[in-house]
């Protein structure tokens, strides 16, 4: 039987506002189907997203939802998580949201290893705003800030997401939906910092001035620069700087989490208060 | 109402009226004159099961603790007036969605970097409107060591009442000044917290923004079945975007006249000496650290036969309209202290109506001394 959506679904708000052909739904779809495979009640769930065409996600699902400022996703589910250690928040933020006005929360989101889970939809561009360069815009392409192609080298935000310690980090495409909703599964069921960089498809506003004015053209795009883990591992090394690798990147379940660490802390604090009483005062003097 | 003795630092107690008052979150970042109050929080929030975090910047140390906000706990936030430039971003997002949370600003010299551990009020304006957009801000000032308690427990309570933050100004003499002070018991602040409205109805009844036109929100703790939405955009009843003409003029409306039809619930004021001044007397008026430099102004003055009192504003924001009104229309003389250049002065001008408002100002970071005020009003008469 074909999966249900309704119950996770605001219908009310539909349709979308995302473009004919956008990723943005299929992703969404494969968020809900992860949530319901891991069996997370919606009352339970926290979805924050940022600015942006995904900025929208959070108003399209039936969960507790925050749409926050440009890029500071992280730093509110920060604050939400910590007061709820045993909810789930994951964070819906887009390339501009998350590695540029957002980067420093990004960084320090994957520093601390907070148990968020943090999907970076990546299409390369701005969508909303009409085709500015992104820090994921591959250089040479046409963007409306950058008309005679982008100068500026491109982020790898796996590569960031390592070294800044999260404890989870993968990146998939909206290609293979099934095959994301798996990862994000696995992601998701992780006690830790979860990032994933899923790559999406904007024709409307990176396609069109560069010769992929189609979503199947502009897939197939996305479909030429990405490989799997294991074929891009064994890539000659000229060639691995063309491909993005996919599957599970890093997976480590030693590190400790954050709101965790916070609870010893907790702990080392009991009984410390001490009464600001003037007789304490004279004592300490 | 029972009190105690304590001795303490502003910073110090605002901190600890901060977790007195249920304060379950602090969101900050390291900022003179104002980073005791994230060391002295960071030592009590997680003895109560609280939790308070250093932040990668000051952006996310307001974020932070607008997310807890929204989860439902009461939180908080603490900077000096370089921060609150950067929080006005999230300030500006918590009034639009109507999220209760306290910033203290313990003021310095600015603009921009300008005397990090001196003392200024130049964040006055500032605090009025942090950030774009139509709202009003609630800005309280506390003006000796036991208001930096009692204004900071206030600001609790009026953020949960009105759903917005309440920024609480402090300036670097306060903030840092170590002594005596008389604040109410533990006991006493909890009888008088007012927690935050909640709906109990059915969740499919459940209209966070639905409200009277003068009301806040009504905004559930989060995870307990009432799933609705927070955005910065302009909102419906339910919380989702919208740009219907009349749910858009409503929303804002709303947003100026839950607090301005309510001003008396968070207007205080204290009047020192004023009772018997008459036309040709002086009228001082003075708030924060410098307020204790005009009292001292005005016992000598009296000593020496002048009478003067002083009229300070504990809540700023929204301004006492009437009431300085009262005293500017009895009063001749009036003269505005400040560590600033005119900042509230203006809006003396403005209430009273005035443009023979006197004015001491003092911008090189440091204190205004009670013979400096004496001086002043001398050559006023």
């Amino acid at each position: 039987m074909a999966f249900n959506y309704d119950q996770y679904l605001r219908l009310e708000k539909m349709p979308t506002l995302w473009c004919w052909g956008c990723g943005d739904g299929v992703i969404l779809k494969a968020v809900i189907r992860a949530i319901e495979t891991c069996g997370w009640k919606q009352d339970d769930v926290c979805v924050v997203s940022g600015i942006g065409c995904s900025g929208r996600f959070s108003s399209y699902v039936d969960f507790n939802t925050v749409h926050t400022t440009h890029g500071r996703t992280v730093a509110f589910a920060t604050g939400i998580k910590l007061v709820n250690p045993d909810k789930h928040v994951i964070c819906v933020a887009g390339d501009g949201d998350a590695l540029a006005i957002g980067g420093n929360h990004t960084i320090h989101g994957c520093r601390r290893n907070i148990d968020i889970k943090f999907i970076m939809i990546n299409n390369f561009i701005y969508g909303l705003t009409n085709s500015q360069t992104s820090p994921t815009t591959p250089q040479g392409m046409w963007t409306v800030s950058q008309k005679s192609g982008n100068i500026d080298p491109t982020f790898n935000a796996c590569d960031l997401a390592i070294a800044a310690g999260a404890s989870f980090v993968a990146r998939e495409t909206m290609l293979d939906p099934k095959k994301l909703e798996k990862v994000l599964v696995k992601g998701f069921q992780h006690r830790g910092f979860a990032f994933f960089d899923v790559l999406s498809n904007c024709h409307i506003n990176l396609g069109r001035k560069n010769k992929m004015a189609s979503a199947m053209e502009n897939l197939e795009w996305i479909d030429s620069i990405t490989t799997p883990l294991k074929k891009w591992e064994a890539l000659p090394e000229e060639e691995k700087k063309n491909k993005f690798p996919t599957g599970i990147l890093k997976h480590d379940e030693e590190a400790k989490e954050y709101c965790d660490m916070y609870k010893e802390v907790q702990a080392f604090h009991q009984g410390k208060r001490k009464a600001i009483t003037q007789d304490d005062f004279a004592k300490k003097i | 109402m029972e009190m105690r003795e304590v001795i303490s630092t502003g910073n110090d107690l605002a901190a600890e009226a901060a977790v007195d008052a249920g304060c379950m979150f602090f969101g900050g970042y390291p900022i003179t004159p104002s980073s005791e109050v994230m060391h002295t929080i960071s030592d009590l929030l997680p003895e109560v099961g609280g939790v308070a975090i250093q932040m990668e910047d000051e952006i996310a140390g307001i974020a932070a603790a607008a997310g807890a906000g929204m989860a439902g706990v009461r939180t908080m936030t603490a900077t000096s007036g370089p921060g609150v430039s950067l929080k006005a971003e999230n300030l500006g997002l918590a009034q639009m969605a109507e999220v209760p949370l306290v910033l203290v600003n313990v003021m310095r010299g600015g603009p921009s970097t300008g005397l990090p551990t001196r003392v200024a009020q130049g964040d006055v304006r500032q605090a009025r409107n942090p950030s774009h957009g139509d709202y009003r801000s609630i800005t309280l000032c506390a003006g000796n060591l036991a208001e930096c308690y009692t204004e900071t427990v206030r600001a609790f309570n009026l953020a949960d009442r009105f759903m917005q933050p309440v920024i609480v100004l402090l300036d670097e003499t306060i903030g840092h000044m170590h002594g005596k002070a008389v604040i109410p018991t533990v006991e006493e602040v909890k009888k008088g917290i007012v927690p935050r409205k909640t709906f109990t109805g059915a969740p499919e009844d459940y209209r966070p923004y639905g409200v009277g036109a003068d009301e806040p929100a009504v905004l559930n703790p989060m995870f307990q079945g009432y799933r609705y939405h927070f955005t910065g955009l302009h909102h419906d009843a339910k919380g989702f975007p919208t740009e219907e003409i009349e749910t858009c003029r409503k929303l804002i409306q709303r947003l100026e006249d839950k607090v301005m039809m309510h001003t008396d619930e968070i207007e205080l004021n204290e009047e020192f000496m004023c009772d018997d001044l008459e036309e040709n007397d002086i009228l001082i008026i003075a708030y924060g650290s410098v307020s204790l430099a005009a009292k001292e102004a005005i016992r000598h003055l009296r000593a020496d036969g002048i009478k003067a009192g002083l009229f300070r504003p504990i809540t700023l924001w929204p301004s006492p309209a009437k009431r300085i009104k009262h005293f500017t229309d009895k009063v001749k003389n009036v003269l505005c202290v400040e560590l600033n250049i005119r900042q509230y002065t203006e809006e003396v001008e403005r209430v009273s109506s005035r443009l023979d408002i006197q004015g001491l100002y003092k911008v090189n970071g440091r204190a205004i001394s009670p013979y400096e005020i004496v001086n002043k009003v001398k050559e006023m008469i």
